[in-house]
């Protein structure tokens, strides 16, 4: 196994761990906020929770980014051809 | 094991490899066009149960239709609805046993979010004539001409991966785990993973709103959402 290989692992490691922490910090705020919002007025729980559902899929993208990443750094990496 | 990034053809017709996903999206298809025109065969004024509960879903796309872009829902039905219900039945396909939903592969995310990008500068151009829909691009003032073409590109980029990375790491982490922990172990998983599609197969309908509302309502002159934002 040559160094290209090694750095790859490494970086895919990195940037799955290092990406999902913006996110999980995020989508925590997110429902925090969301939770708030629901116990001051429970009867537009309705609409919150929708829009929090499409804000943490969106949120979520960022992680998802970095997953792919990762996975064409281990699958597709067109260093190591 | 197997790459999630590449796909095996089954077989070839003519010069064209067929891949499992791509059978997958044939049945798909046959199943709704089959189940629509069955469904629609005997519309009555007074609707029986399963019209009654068909209704349901195309009040449903409406009234988000209606919410989200602030036009009559008439000339969007079509596409959005299709576009959800498709999104949603390959999402949830991978409960047939031995089917990978088809949206796990890039290929069909590709073709859903180019019909998507296409979609937009057909309503934009539609509503608007060929001028009113590039003068879209400039629109709160000239200097975001290429922030604005970058943008268009980017966004349909970001829809594909985003339903991508979302199904295929769903199966990707099944596989995983069924590899690792064996039989029955995975199912909290699926679950999950069946709840991802759905919101992925909504995320991807709304997100298209989103974009065709940009280019139709900033193409009208009395533009009344004009500043809604779109996201990455």
């Amino acid at each position: 196994m040559n160094w290209l290989a090694v750095v790859s692992i490494i970086s895919a490691a990195v940037a799955v761990s290092f990406g999902a922490i913006g996110p999980a910090l995020a989508e925590g705020r997110a429902v925090a906020a969301a939770m708030d919002a629901i116990a001051r007025q429970p009867e537009a729980a309705n609409t919150i929770s929708r829009t929090l559902f499409v804000g943490l899929a969106m949120i979520e993208t960022m992680a998802i980014y970095c997953l792919v990443i990762a996975l064409l750094l281990l699958f597709a990496n067109p260093l190591l051809k | 094991m197997t790459s999630p990034l590449s796909s095996i053809a089954l077989f070839h017709l003519g010069p064209v490899p067929i891949t499992a996903g791509v059978v997958t999206t044939w049945m798909i298809m046959l199943v709704l066009v089959l189940g629509g025109f069955l469904v629609t065969r005997r519309l009555s004024l007074i609707p029986s149960a399963t019209q009654a509960t068909f209704e349901l879903v195309v009040d449903t796309v409406d009234s988000q239709i209606r919410d989200t872009m602030r036009v009559e829902p008439t000339h969007y039905r079509a596409f959005i609805g299709t576009l959800f219900v498709f999104i949603f039945v390959a999402n949830w396909s991978s409960l047939v046993p031995g089917v990978e939903p088809p949206t796990a592969h890039l290929e069909t995310d590709a073709a859903l979010a180019l019909l998507v990008f296409m979609a937009v500068i057909w309503f934009g151009i539609h509503a608007g004539g060929a001028r009113g829909f590039l003068a879209t691009f400039a629109s709160p003032n000239p200097i975001m001409i290429p922030l604005n073409f970058v943008e268009s590109l980017t966004r349909t980029f970001s829809l594909l991966v985003r339903l991508f990375g979302n199904v295929m790491s769903g199966v990707f982490v099944i596989g995983i785990v069924l590899s690792l922990a064996g039989l029955l172990v995975p199912i909290p998983l699926m679950a999950l993973g069946l709840l991802t599609g759905a919101v992925q197969a909504y995320i991807f309908a709304v997100l298209a709103m989103v974009f065709i509302a940009g280019a139709v309502n900033e193409g009208k002159p009395d533009t009344e959402i004009s500043n809604r934002r779109t996201p990455p």
